[in-house]
């Protein structure tokens, strides 16, 4: 019996300490009608032999293509230790710190992170983390709403910058409590929001503006500029940062004149697999004033009956064990185990191995744009500075050039046709400190060939 | 005793690095106007530091993997290591979420398989395995809900009824799906108010939401009923899947006639709890639902499989993630399922049911009090300390904290709330009935030395790395982040 160590010598013991003669006796409250006495559809067990033969089987056929996707989700060299660390049986069979006693580890780790959170976001508290970057920016909207007291429109300004699977889930989520998203319109020249475009909200009731940085496009927003615009109208700013770029960029805490009110994003980039999408880790930090409005878990430091430094879950009393309907969110569990994660990668990389990352991003990028914007029919659709990814325009459909990359063993960018049919036939690429210049030069023979392939064609 | 873990900022010394982690050093550079002028306050220590200070920390904690751990409604059962290393298996491990589905073949037949077999446990017509935890699944069945209701033109359906026993997360999520929530009691056997609930059904009622065995640790025996009655009241049933596993392949919720169910698949599918998460709360619906149902979902056409958008199902609530879920908690419940197989699966519900029943029979042997006594436990079971804390001056608390010396990590302690002094104790299949006898005898241990030294009890732990912690001081005196200045 897989994981289940009984014998019958056991069962029969404890069938006679409890009093039944069978084990389907113990299930008698259920009303006999329900019960099912097998699971069609449900096929036969394996031993740990043949589903690791069958997974391997299925995970070699995924391949390991070059990847040049970015938009949303990074590759990033994963440090050894981290996960070796992590799938640790302390680690990673633990569960929420509820005895903090038991879980000093736990709790020592979630301080640790929410230190280095606040510290690269520039603002004063950090959460333990949240599920992933998108939800994080749906729960930082509904928490600009709480906190921002004078606001009654709940309107929040929304860049259509802003990546759009992001936009599409914070309207999901916040769409029961009445919130109202209001799209702001891009520079189709420069790929970033203008602060022009805001001109018509000005003095109009706005709960919060959202900027992301790097926007979805991998472009530079006037960080400074939108932050300005939002203090001198009464509206709180939200930043959705990439982690990584605050290595080298101005922090949220540092933005305009007394920086954003809340920062969010995902943390996947700290030490946290592709996995096809998840599970990574959202992030969350705001300004102290609103920490009593911030959802998700916080660990304090405190000192035991001795004095001696301890670590413990706090402010509980926003969270729905406690306040049960008028919490500040539903969460419960996170992503406890990918918050460990990404606290070993900042510990190992410290600010000179990220600022190393973080300036590899930009060299590779700019190495990639460089390489495909020569090739005939391939063209960057911004100039303007950049992180790492960028738009692209080519002379076709997009789709197809992919698969055919695709079938090269090249994933080479996401397709923007869809969310950005205004951008033509745009795809959006991205290189980290994981692709060499041969593997850009890969790429771009590959395309190359295809694009002169089908001309002839 | 140990000395105390310093901080990692603690060991930061100037210059430090874990230097063969670092890449090349590169001389791009983003505009002056936009760059970091202080350099993030990150540690800085060396590889060894690192590994040393996490390993050491991890020595701090309580886990399945060093202590029995039978923290009620959580399901702390073994997790098995094959789940983690075939999860992690480089083809899975390196693909990006976006990448086309050419080069994902091999995880959306897992995934497939996955939705599949949920679908023929619970009893329901479809799965989307997106929402990221329980309380996320939560959120997409209320969104479902809603969504059908207002479909029909009914936009009076703005209640959600639940009973007084329920996880916080079901009257939160309620909330945050802009339902309002009406509460109903539990009598003192532990099954729903009906006159309550009777009351309580009205046109504006768009739902019930029911864990189901209940968070008392008994089945709901007019489960029936009450699907009938709020059927015909016009209301949608909810099914929080918490408790699945004791009940898994014996009883399906589609069968009882709830229209919408989550799945903690980090519960009853033996994913890691990681110290907090990540979960996963894979949500089935029933036939009225289906068009609602959360995207993506992986699909078949013939050989292949894809994923379905939007662009499929353009009556769904929508997008969850920025992608498509906790996939590498998907595979992992996909491996464990494949390995315990349909038999497997019935296994747990019995042997997690055996073992609570048998401990509940070991504790009440040894005089403690059952909040239910007469009724049969499911995976879990309440003990209510209510004389103990009366005779002996002991709360749940103190026992709590005395079972860590002990070596057991404690039970859920003070929920559900309408029971006083109570111990939700949750087993789970995979303990043997030496580890149950042990726990039993510690319990018992510690109200033996209450009645003796009951101040050994009420000052415990006395062997963790620390003593009884200050809450209230953690509260008040907010320290949430290091800050170079204060050390």
């Amino acid at each position: 019996m897989p994981y289940i160590p009984h014998t019958p010598e056991d069962v029969r013991a404890m069938l006679e300490r409890i009093g039944a003669g069978a084990i389907d006796d113990l299930f008698d409250e259920i009303p006999p009608a329900l019960r099912v006495d097998a699971l069609p559809g449900v096929p036969d067990a394996l031993g740990e032999m043949e589903v690791a033969r069958l997974t391997a089987e299925r995970a070699a056929a995924d391949g390991n293509p070059l990847n040049f996707i970015g938009a949303g989700a990074y590759e990033h060299h994963i440090p050894a230790p981290v996960w070796a660390l992590v799938t640790r049986g302390e680690i990673y069979s633990a569960y929420t710190p509820y005895q903090a006693e038991a879980s000093q580890g736990t709790l020592q780790t979630m301080y640790e992170y929410q230190s280095m959170i606040a510290g690269l976001t520039a603002m004063d508290v950090s959460n333990a983390s949240l599920y992933d970057g998108a939800s994080a920016l749906a729960e930082a909207c509904l928490m600009a709403v709480r906190a921002h007291r004078r606001s009654k429109s709940a309107r929040i300004l929304m860049p259509t910058t802003v990546n759009p699977a992001w936009r599409q889930v914070t309207r999901v989520i916040t769409h029961g409590q009445g919130l109202v998203i209001e799209e702001l319109p891009y520079c189709t020249e420069e790929g970033r929001t203008i602060p022009e475009a805001l001109a018509r909200h000005a003095g109009s009731d706005v709960t919060a503006l959202v900027i992301q940085q790097p926007n979805f496009f991998g472009q530079l927003e006037d960080v400074d500029a939108l932050t300005r615009w939002a203090r001198a109208n009464g509206a709180l700013v939200i930043a959705a940062v990439n982690p990584v770029a605050l290595a080298v960029l101005q922090p949220p805490g540092a933005w305009g004149d007394g920086g954003a009110d809340i920062a969010c994003g995902d943390a996947q980039p700290f030490g946290v697999p592709l996995s096809s999408g998840g599970p990574y880790v959202g992030f969350m930090a705001c300004r102290m004033e609103h920490v009593r409005q911030m959802p998700g878990r916080i660990a304090g430091r405190t000192v035991d009956a001795e004095g001696k430094r301890g670590f413990t879950l706090t402010l509980q009393a926003r969270e729905q064990h406690i306040r049960r309907a008028k919490a500040t969110s539903n969460i419960c569990t996170n992503q406890g185990l990918l918050m460990s994660a990404a606290t070993i990668y900042l510990a190992l990389l410290g600010p000179a191995g990220l600022e190393r990352v973080a300036r590899a991003c930009l060299a590779r990028t700019r190495d990639l744009v460089d390489a495909l914007g020569k090739l005939p029919g391939v063209r960057a659709a911004f100039e303007g500075p950049r992180f790492h990814e960028a738009v692209l325009t080519l002379d076709r459909p997009v789709a197809p050039v992919l698969e055919a990359l695709a079938r090269e063993g090249i994933v080479g960018g996401f397709d923007l046709s869809r969310d950005y049919p205004e951008l033509g036939h745009a795809l959006l690429a991205c290189a980290t400190e994981t692709r060499t210049r041969a593997d850009i030069e890969t790429y771009a023979r590959a395309l190359g060939r295809e694009l002169s392939r089908a001309a002839a064609a | 005793m140990r000395k105390p873990e310093p901080l990692i900022f603690e060991l930061s010394r100037p210059g430090r690095g874990a230097t063969a982690q670092y890449p090349a050093q590169e001389d791009a550079e983003v505009p002056a106007e936009f760059r970091r002028r202080q350099p993030p306050p990150l540690p800085e220590v060396s590889e060894l530091q690192a590994v040393r200070h996490y390993t050491r920390l991890s020595q701090l904690n309580f886990g399945i993997d060093t202590h029995f751990y039978p923290l009620g409604s959580c399901t702390m059962k073994y997790n098995p290591r094959a789940c983690n290393s075939l999860a992690m298996l480089p083809g899975f491990l390196g693909r990006h979420p976006l990448a086309p589905s050419a080069t994902g073949q091999g995880v959306m037949a897992c995934l497939f398989e996955l939705q599949e077999m949920l679908k023929h446990v619970t009893g329901m017509a479809g799965v989307s395995l997106t929402p990221m935890a329980g309380a996320q699944g939560e959120f997409a069945g209320v969104a479902m809900i809603r969504a059908y209701h207002l479909a029909r033109g009914d936009q009076a359906r703005t209640e959600i009824i639940v009973p007084d026993a329920a996880h916080g997360t079901n009257p939160a999520t309620a909330t945050m799906c802009g339902m309002k929530v009406r509460e109903i009691p539990t009598l003192p056997d532990g099954d729903v108010d009906l006159a309550a609930l009777d009351a309580a059904l009205s046109p504006s009622t768009a739902g019930i939401m029911l864990t189901n065995p209940s968070t008392l640790g008994v089945f709901e025996r007019r489960i029936v009923e009450i699907a009938r009655k709020v059927h015909a009241a016009g209301g949608l049933l909810y099914y929080d899947g918490a408790n699945l596993n004791a009940i898994l392949g014996k009883v399906r919720p589609g069968d009882m006639g709830f229209d919408v169910i989550h799945m903690n698949l980090h519960k009853t599918f033996s994913t890691p709890h990681g110290g907090g998460g990540p979960g996963s709360g894979a949500v089935g619906v029933g036939q009225r639902l289906l068009p609602y149902l959360p995207v993506p979902v992986v699909a078949r056409d013939g050989e292949r499989y894809r994923w379905l958008d939007e662009r499929d199902r353009p009556d769904s609530i929508g997008r969850l993630s920025g992608f498509m879920g906790n996939t590498g908690v998907l595979l992992r419940a996909w491996v464990y399922m494949r390995i315990l197989g349909a038999a497997g699966m019935r296994r747990v519900a019995e042997y997690s049911t055996l073992n609570a029943n048998y401990l509940l029979a070991r504790l009440a042997e040894l005089g403690f009090t059952p909040a239910y006594p007469g009724r049969r436990a499911s995976h879990e079971f309440i003990v209510t300390l209510k004389r103990e804390a009366r005779e002996l001056g002991v709360t749940a608390m103190d026992f709590a904290k005395r079972l860590l010396d002990h070596g057991y990590h404690a039970p859920t302690t003070y929920f559900p709330l309408l029971v006083p002094e109570c111990l939700l104790i949750e087993p789970t299949e995979s303990e043997t009935r030496e580890e149950l006898d042990g726990f039993a005898e510690a319990l018992a241990a510690i109200r033996r030395e209450a009645a003796s030294d009951a101040a050994a009890v009420k000052s415990a732990p006395h062997t963790m790395p620390v003593r009884r912690l200050d809450d209230v001081r953690a509260a008040r005196q907010l320290d949430v982040a290091w800050k170079p200045a204060a050390a």
